[in-house]
């Protein structure tokens, strides 16, 4: 069992880290030119330079282009109307049609301003061009913004997610491993021999929740060196204020856990619970939607997730560098998190029915 | 220091498990509660050992009152539920220094008193208990019900399941035990077994029937019983079940256990009747009552 409990969920690092991600590459692009002028023609080579987008073929007409798109060979289709060149350069003015697929709404979000921002580099050569004709003397007045990405400078989204998915091993492990257990020495009959001796229920909760800890931590430990050694992750922050986050933070996961099983009667029955709970804390915890996005609800629920604080400091930590002063807010609430929790499955934990 | 139970009653939802059942269990008495299964045998256990709380009544085990003393009783009792419930993955020692520790004891203190038992699997102690044998289960559990030295030992149903040899050496090691003044409760639905008690409680569907001597409820037996025997037991049956005058008609091993309605019975009559339903080598003979004998006339 201990084996399946290290190599499984730290498998599911390396492949989740390597392959959630939100980047959009390889996009399939294709155009329809009715133009074939020396314009478009340098339009579609600038889409053709940028790694982004592999510009697959140009159809002869809009019917194919949709066609194909229906079919999911394109993503993109970029046309090109007639008499663009000579619109451009008369009224310097033209319009091009893009078509996107939308299924999945946020990869076509990205798509957008990808090609967006090819059009508009674009169109800073024609316009010096055009001016340079028309009128040199006139200094095109233009602002530009140039972003600054702090903590992530190169926006790799593997020092994003690392943190995030070693949150919810370390989240899933420990949950299911507690919410089992108690159940199952109901359904095996132990319980019942537990139960007529004098142990206290204090005594045995934290019996019970103690190898988890150290399983928990175990996780994390090596969950870190994994993130360290693979993915090159930075850990700017203190090692030792992640683990004493994580020492309480696991507290209330188990808490949780054996609350679970103190209510069950069967492994299925807690098994889904526990899946249940999970579910709804990872999809809510800021891991993979930004928390800030949802609406005012989702939002205050968000305040019952332990998950959302793990990530929280976890990020803010290992990235941030974020000291004791900065995560205490997260760290007070998970501290009244568990006493709560663990509170509940000592009192849940009846030994008489 | 023995126990005892008045008026106990405890429902699950409909089903009545027990109903206002009352009896005594005297200090250093071995007290057996036999009756078939679904008897509310477990439903009592259970109760006593304070897992389960009565509806009506009360009880004590030890002189602690199962509601307000439950703690103390939970010190001075053993309970061997009916189901193997030891740690399976846990080696047969480390399994009896668990329960020792949770008891705040060691094995050498109270070694003695499992000395008989434990030493039987001794050589074994390494194994696992999930890989052990049905009696050496049974050997197990009983020593983990003794390591703390208990005033009580409940015993649900400990020789079911469990080898004749196996089970004739369980009882002589209760025997033994009860030399050592520990209150003894054991259930169990073999007949043959209650004889070995100093005193049978009959319970069925939560009622208790008659509480006695093994003796004294044989020797209340209010009919004759006759064997009988012939050479095709199923028509044998059959046809003393037909008989008009027949009181009660059970298969006991080789024989039908036979009694009569009339008080001046002659058997030569009924092998008449037997003859003449086709049946030869006919054989009737007067025998003992039994507990089985017994329960069967009380349940009826």
């Amino acid at each position: 069992m201990l084996p399946i409990i290290f190599v499984l969920p730290l498998l599911q690092l390396v492949i989740l880290s390597n392959a959630a991600t939100f980047e959009v590459k390889n996009i399939k692009f294709a155009y329809i030119d009715h133009d074939h002028s020396s314009s478009s023609r340098a339009l579609i080579e600038k889409f053709e330079a940028s790694t982004y987008f592999n510009v697959l073929t140009d159809f002869p007409s809009e019917t194919q282009a949709s066609s194909a798109m229906l079919k999911g060979e394109v993503d993109v289709v970029l046309e090109i109307p007639s008499h663009f060149e000579r619109n451009l350069q008369k009224e310097k003015n033209a319009n091009l049609g893009i078509t996107i697929n939308a299924i999945d709404g946020a990869a076509a979000g990205v798509e957008n301003v990808y090609v967006s921002q090819i059009i508009q580099s674009y169109n800073k050569h024609i316009k010096t061009d055009l001016m340079q004709r028309l009128d040199a003397q006139i200094q095109p007045v233009n602002i530009a913004s140039i972003p600054l990405f702090w903590y992530n400078e190169t926006l790799n989204y593997k020092t994003y997610m690392v943190p995030g998915i070693l949150v919810l091993l370390v989240t899933m492990i420990t949950l299911f491993l507690s919410g089992m257990n108690i159940v199952r020495e109901k359904e095996i009959g132990t319980l019942e021999q537990i139960n007529v001796t004098p142990i206290k229920k204090s005594q045995f909760i934290i019996g019970k929740l103690f190898p988890f800890w150290v399983i928990g931590m175990g996780l994390l430990t090596i969950g870190l060196i994994l993130a360290r050694l693979i993915f090159d992750v930075p850990m700017i922050g203190s090692l030792f204020l992640m683990y004493f986050y994580t020492s309480i933070y696991i507290l209330v996961i188990l808490g949780m856990g054996l609350f679970i099983s103190n209510f069950t009667d069967t492994q299925q029955q807690a098994m889904f619970i526990a899946w249940f709970f999970t579910v709804i804390f990872i999809l809510m915890s800021g891991l993979f939607t930004p928390i800030e996005s949802m609406p005012e609800w989702a939002q205050t629920l968000t305040e019952f997730n332990p998950i959302k604080y793990f990530v929280e400091v976890m990020r803010m930590v290992m990235l941030k560098g974020s000291g004791l002063m900065d995560i205490l807010p997260q760290l007070i609430k998970t501290l009244v998190y568990a006493l709560i929790m663990n509170g509940l499955a000592v009192w849940s934990y009846k030994k008489a029915s | 220091m023995g126990i005892t139970v008045s008026n106990i009653s405890k429902s699950y939802k409909d089903v009545k498990a027990l109903q206002k059942i009352s009896f005594e269990v005297k200090p250093n008495e071995l007290f057996g509660l036999i009756g078939p299964d679904g008897a509310g045998k477990t439903t009592l256990f259970r109760i006593l050992t304070t897992l389960l709380i009565a509806n009506e009544g009360h009880a004590t085990v030890a002189g602690f009152d199962v509601l307000d003393d439950f703690k103390e009783i939970r010190k001075h009792v053993g309970y061997m539920p009916g189901k193997f419930s030891l740690y399976q993955d846990l080696t047969i020692e480390e399994n009896l220094e668990f329960f020792a520790t949770i008891f705040g004891t060691t094995i050498e203190e109270n070694y003695e008193l499992i000395k008989d038992i434990y030493v039987q699997i001794e050589p074994f102690k390494d194994r696992r208990a999930g890989k052990l044998s049905g009696g050496m289960k049974q050997k197990l559990a009983l020593s983990c019900a003794l390591i703390h030295k208990p005033k009580v030992l409940f015993l649900d149903e400990p020789t079911t399941g469990v080898d004749p040899v196996s089970r004739k050496e369980f009882w002589e090691m209760l025997k033994r035990l009860q030399q050592k003044g520990i209150t003894i409760l054991v259930s169990t639905p073999y007949m043959d077994e209650a004889a070995l008690c100093d005193r049978i409680a009959l319970i069925q569907d939560g009622e208790i029937l008659q509480i006695d001597s093994p003796e004294n409820i044989v020797k209340q037996y209010p009919k004759t019983i006759y064997d009988v025997s012939a050479n095709n037991m199923y028509q044998l049956i059959n046809s003393l079940k037909a008989y008009q005058h027949q009181h009660s008609v059970y298969p006991f091993g080789e024989f039908v256990h036979y009694t009569d309605k009339r008080t001046d019975f002659n058997p030569k009559d009924l092998k008449q009747y037997l003859e003449a339903q086709q049946l030869s080598n006919i054989r009737i003979e007067k025998t003992q009552a039994t507990i089985e004998d017994s329960f069967m006339e009380l349940a009826k």
